[in-house]
């Protein structure tokens, strides 16, 4: 069985064989098992907790109709138009966090000196705007985007004593709010990608000729765009699920209508479980609906997910077949 | 000959070893001409009064111990050591006559024409024809038939055509590591350089893979000036025409291998190239 001659082999030295009981092994191994377990449960007492109270009130026409009736009652609310709400604020997002945020991480990391003093305040600046609660990004948002930006595009732009266009809340300022949330993520995320190409291919890309662009457009960035997808994938997640910074800048209690230019308020997801949550005249009535609405909420979010997750393995196999 | 005894401080005596070893044409003008080279690290001084001149269509080596500046020098000949924070250079190094340090130069150029092989091999995560297309599609050569053509001179130039010529289009990193190193080589030649500086290019390969890219270099000088940094002192002796041994930033001596290697006239190079030291 064994080509190799078999050596009898000696018993090991009496320093070798087990101890009796490794106590602090097991208490450790048990601890950390634990800690695993609980974050486990739950997460399953959570998921179970709103399949199974969800899953009755899902319908086709609860997933595709509108909210014009009531939209506490459970058999005539629907949820399409903060299903296409949240997905068109977290895509505009994507448009707008993802540009701003490689190009900065490109400056950071391909120009910056490292030891500036400039470069350590805007190091220092992403991560604290990384711990700013969201609600303060909400009031950041109507200060910023709302009442200055907006603001002055109607008084550049609007008859005076016109109907503000820009200057109120919009699905435009709120997506631009939450880039600007999630812009360290994406920032962090695509600096990190950049730093692990190896600096090897760069040198040999300048030896070659290449301008300090050509090499970053060519060899780097290419070369990082899982990692970049990865800060996308975070910053979807992060954003998808967000209701404080909408508050201010876009989310709608009802509408209508869908939305149909970047200046109109939406309906969304979250700021609905909120509503429905607080404002319903019959919680017991309203309930399943709630239910039903976090469990789409939550599917959506996975999806958003389980799309950039895919995309960038594609990109990742793309990378290893190497063109 | 004269252009030399010119340059070198006089403490070095290259002229009586030119007389005896395999003298390169004494009236060529040198390729590459080191004058006073100083360069500095912030404060500390990697580099003190390098003076040396380096003749066309031989090899030159660079050898000594680790941190005596032999990779550093070699940097300065493609201003690769530009892109270090807090480097300062003292002294003038011509290339062709033409201070490649001077103001009117342009970085890109002196690169085209003095090309890099480094001691990792690193190939760009692309197929291998495209890691050899990469500096002639920068330089402005998108034609497919141009492209074609200079792929398969290169990898022929660099010995590799016979093992690779049925997948240029799979990954370079799926090569060997003595295949991506002349895959390296084929990049650096694929843009017609007149020089090719080599940092260490064998130090990572394994004795078969270090042959086959020493039988290149031989081949190499045929049409290329080159400049090779090795810490492998029976590399130089093999393959080199001129060695150069620095010591802590130092020339220590500089003349025709066969010389520095059976005749030294310094007795730290005699200790080093006899394995003393180092």
């Amino acid at each position: 069985m064994n080509a190799a001659p078999r050596l009898a082999s000696p018993p090991p030295p009496r320093h070798f064989r087990a101890q009796a009981f490794d106590f602090p092994s097991f208490f450790f191994t048990g601890l950390t098992g634990l800690a695993t377990f609980l974050i486990l449960a739950i997460l399953g007492v959570i998921l179970g907790n709103v399949i199974l109270n969800g899953w009755p009130a899902i319908s086709w026409r609860f997933v595709t109709g509108g909210t014009h009736s009531d939209m506490f009652d459970v058999n005539k609310a629907g949820i399409m138009p903060m299903i296409v709400g949240t997905s068109a604020r977290v895509i505009l997002m994507t448009l707008f966090v993802i540009p701003v945020g490689v190009i900065t991480a490109i400056y950071l990391t391909e120009y910056a000196r490292t030891s500036s003093p400039l470069t350590r305040i805007i190091r220092g600046a992403v991560n604290n705007l990384a711990g700013v609660p969201s609600i303060v990004f909400g009031l950041f948002g109507l200060g910023f985007f709302i009442s200055f930006v907006g603001g002055n595009l109607d008084a550049l732009f609007r008859p005076a004593n016109a109907e503000p266009l820009w200057g109120k809340p919009a699905i435009l300022w709120a997506s631009m709010t939450l880039a600007v949330m999630t812009l360290p993520v994406v920032i962090v995320a695509t600096e990190e990608a950049l730093r692990a190409i190896p600096p090897g291919l760069r040198e040999a890309s300048l030896a070659l000729g290449a301008t300090k662009l050509q090499t970053i457009v060519r060899i780097v960035v290419p070369n990082a765009l899982p990692g970049i997808m990865t800060g996308g994938i975070l910053a979807v997640s992060r954003a998808a699920g967000e209701v404080a910074p909408l508050l201010f800048t876009g989310a709608a209690y009802f509408m209508a209508d869908l939305p149909k230019a970047l200046t109109d308020q939406f309906m969304d997801l979250g700021y609905h479980v909120f509503v429905l949550s607080t404002q319903s005249p019959d919680i017991e009535k309203t309930r399943p609906i709630l239910y039903g609405t976090v469990l789409v909420l939550l599917v959506l979010t996975f999806s958003l997910n389980l799309v950039a997750i895919l995309v960038r393995a594609r990109l990742r196999r793309q990378m290893r077949a190497a063109r | 000959m004269a252009f030399m005894t010119d340059i070198l401080p006089s403490r070095i005596n290259v002229t009586a070893g030119l007389r005896e070893g395999a003298a390169p044409d004494a009236s060529a003008p040198p390729l590459i001409e080191i004058r006073s080279l100083s360069l500095f690290y912030g404060a500390a001084q990697a580099l003190k009064n390098i003076a040396l001149t380096i003749p066309e269509r031989l090899v030159t080596a660079f050898i000594g111990p680790s941190g005596c500046g032999k990779s550093t020098l070699l940097r300065c000949l493609n201003r690769m050591n530009d892109l270090i924070d807090n480097v300062r250079i003292e002294g003038r190094t011509l290339i062709g006559g033409h201070d490649i340090y001077g103001p009117e130069v342009d970085v890109i150029e002196l690169r085209k024409r003095v090309g890099m092989v480094f001691q990792k091999s690193n190939p760009f995560p692309k197929s291998i024809y495209e890691n050899i297309a990469y500096g002639l599609r920068l330089h402005g050569t998108n034609d497919r038939r141009q492209l074609d053509e200079v792929v398969e001179q290169s990898l022929h130039g660099a010995a590799l055509w016979d093992e690779v010529k049925d997948r240029l289009h799979s990954s370079a990193l799926g090569l060997s590591g003595g295949q991506q190193q002349r895959l390296c080589i084929a990049r650096a030649i694929a843009i017609r350089p007149e020089i090719i500086l080599m940092d260490e290019p064998a130090s990572a390969l394994d004795p078969i893979a270090t042959a086959k890219i020493e039988d290149l270099i031989q081949e190499l000088k045929k049409e290329f000036t080159i400049v090779i940094v090795t810490h492998n002192m029976q590399q130089a002796a093999r393959i080199s025409d001129y060695t150069a041994f620095f010591y802590i930033g130092e020339l220590i001596e500089y003349g025709p291998t066969n010389r520095i290697f059976t005749n030294p006239a310094n007795k730290q190079t005699e200790d080093y190239v006899t394995g003393r030291f180092g």
